[in-house]
């Protein structure tokens, strides 16, 4: 069965057309848009190394359909930055250490641009560990990632105040 | 996974005539189907999804009291509620323990609900399962089963039920409409959740073509609200399942308890409660033995299924860790770890 379906993928607008309504999101993003930034751990919400924002909330893509997210507006790791400036968080991620291998790294670097947004773990080490524990790093990069968080998360609160 | 027809009704009525069709699943969330259907577990042949029907997405405050909430309310939200953390805070308390911010965000009330035992002989399609294929034989038994049910299990079946959220709403006496062909009906929580018996396993009492379109919290349950803790004890500190859990809920009357509620997550097929247990309480000052003397009655026969005779002592000691917390009193702001054993607030006593 085909059926089309559009969706904003990094501010992008794109209209799709799914021969087989199998296809998830993860699939979609790497096979079909060509963004492999989004990776595949473990395909079944485990691992979070698939966590992009739909609508701007986090999710695992690989256990979302594609088609059950027609009309969605989607940002992945490739949307975050504005040209060679860096997102806040990317930055903090590279200052920080936050990575090794950096296989979890688009995810976490996700997840936590929406455990900022989501406000409620502030500078907190342990809210930010328990926020982040959806994401899993098989180089244990954690010290790093928690490091990257707090400092990402105070810089963009300095931000915010300049701006305002 | 098996190929099926993706289809989107656009009203509620549509959505349950469709479900009635043979082989057909509803999507929700998608967390646990669409896991399932990559193993092979689950092979619908049409797939119906009801993430976005109208009017499903609320949470209502009741003319009685009572707060209704819509079937397709995100786990994430419904723990971020006011009137949830206000009124009902182990419930946003559990929702937060279970699995991670991610899931949440996805998962909906409905699917948190009629989510799927963890039983990994369920979870496997080459193994004999009488939840998937009724008469096959079970065969967790005499497998590994360090995560099986210590309470109302039979030879049947001896999976538990994966759920948090559903410990507390057991404890609450929550309730769940179901729109079907026939109209509507409501099922309480032990009604929605069966224990197995000799003939049948257990799975969700919801029918092909029925649609969990709300869960109601009824009126008067907030009373709890002072004094309501989940604990739940895993084998890593965050994402993942429960060992053992406990909802505990007091009514406090100044250092006298009016009424208390309690219920057991990780050692049945359901939210385990007991009415006897409960009934101890009423009446009584907190205290750590009355509390061992509760979950000694909350627990009463209990029997390993298998590897798993140790999750009797432990749930015994989640029951009464869990009462301990909520006679210190909710706290004013969710804990870091929520439902964790590790909790640095409040003033656990270790038991
Ligand atoms: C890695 C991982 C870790 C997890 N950890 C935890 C944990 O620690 N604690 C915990 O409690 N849970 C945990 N979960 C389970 C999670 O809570 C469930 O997957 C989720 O709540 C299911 O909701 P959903 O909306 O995604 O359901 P779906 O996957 O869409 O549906 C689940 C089932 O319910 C049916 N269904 C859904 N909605 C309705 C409805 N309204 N009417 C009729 N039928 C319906 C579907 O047909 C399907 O059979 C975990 C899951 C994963 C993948
Ligand atoms: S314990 Fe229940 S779910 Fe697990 S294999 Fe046996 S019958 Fe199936
Ligand atoms: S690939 Fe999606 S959670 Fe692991
Ligand atoms: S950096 Fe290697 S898995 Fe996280």
């Amino acid at each position: 069965m085909t059926l089309s379906i559009t969706m904003t993928v990094n501010g992008d607008r794109l209209a799709l057309t799914l021969d087989d309504p199998r296809t998830t999101l993860l699939d979609l993003l790497r096979d079909r848009v060509g963004l492999t930034g989004t990776k595949k751990g473990c395909d079944r919400g485990q691992c979070g190394a698939c966590t992009v924002l739909v609508d701007g909330r986090r999710i695992n893509s690989c256990l979302a359909l594609a088609a059950a997210h027609d009309g969605s507006d989607i940002t992945t790791v490739e949307g975050l930055a504005q040209g060679d400036d860096l997102h806040p968080v990317q930055a903090a991620f590279i200052a920080q250490d936050g990575f090794q291998c950096g296989y979890c790294t688009p995810g976490q670097i996700m997840s936590a641009v929406a455990l900022i947004a989501e406000g409620e773990a502030g500078d907190d080490p342990e809210r930010i560990r328990e926020g982040m524990s959806g994401n899993i790093c098989r180089c244990a990069a954690y010290a790093g990632i928690t490091d990257a968080v707090r400092e990402a998360t105070r810089r963009m609160q300095q931000d915010e105040r300049r701006s305002a | 996974m098996t190929p099926f027809e993706f289809i989107r009704p656009a009203t509620l009525a549509e959505a349950v005539a469709a479900g009635a069709e043979p082989d057909s699943r509803y999507l929700a969330g998608g967390t646990n189907l669409l896991d399932l259907m990559k193993l092979g577990v689950a092979v619908p042949r049409r797939l119906i999804d009801i993430s976005r029907l109208p009017g499903l997405d609320r949470i209502e405050a009741q003319p009685d009291g009572g707060l209704r909430i819509g079937a397709m309310v995100r786990n994430s939200d419904l723990a971020r509620d006011p009137a949830v953390l206000r009124g009902h805070p182990a419930v946003a308390e559990a929702l937060l323990s279970g699995a991670s911010a991610q899931l949440r965000n996805a998962a909906t009330v409905g699917g948190n609900l009629l989510q799927q035992t963890r039983c990994p002989y369920f979870q496997d399609p080459a193994a004999a399962c009488n939840r998937r294929d009724p008469g096959a034989g079970c065969e967790a038994i005499g497998g590994v089963t360090r995560g099986h049910a210590v309470l109302g299990w039979t030879e049947t079946c001896i999976a538990t039920h994966a759920s948090d959220f559903c410990v507390p709403l057991a404890a609450l006496d929550a309730r769940v409409e179901i729109a079907g062909p026939g109209g509507t009906r409501e099922v309480g929580m032990a009604e929605l959740h069966p224990l197995p018996d000799e003939d049948s396993a257990g799975n969700p009492a919801i029918r092909p073509g029925e649609v969990l379109t709300a869960l109601v919290l009824p009126p008067g349950s907030d009373a709890f609200a002072g004094h309501s803790r989940y604990v739940k004890l895993r084998e890593r500190t965050s994402f993942a399942f429960a060992v053992v859990s406990a909802a505990a809920m007091l009514d406090m009357d100044g250092g006298t308890i009016r009424a208390g509620r309690l219920a057991l997550g990780g050692v049945a097929a359901r939210p385990w409660r007991v009415a006897e247990a409960e009934a101890l309480l009423a009446g009584q000052a907190p205290d750590a033995e009355l509390f061992d003397r509760v979950a000694g009655v909350l627990t009463e026969g209990a029997h390993p299924s298998g590897q798993n005779g140790f999750k009797i002592a432990l749930a015994r000691r989640i029951a009464v860790r869990a009462l301990v917390a909520a006679a210190a009193g909710t706290p004013a702001r969710m804990p870091a770890l929520p439902g964790s054993v590790f909790a640095s607030e409040g003033d656990l006593t270790h038991v």
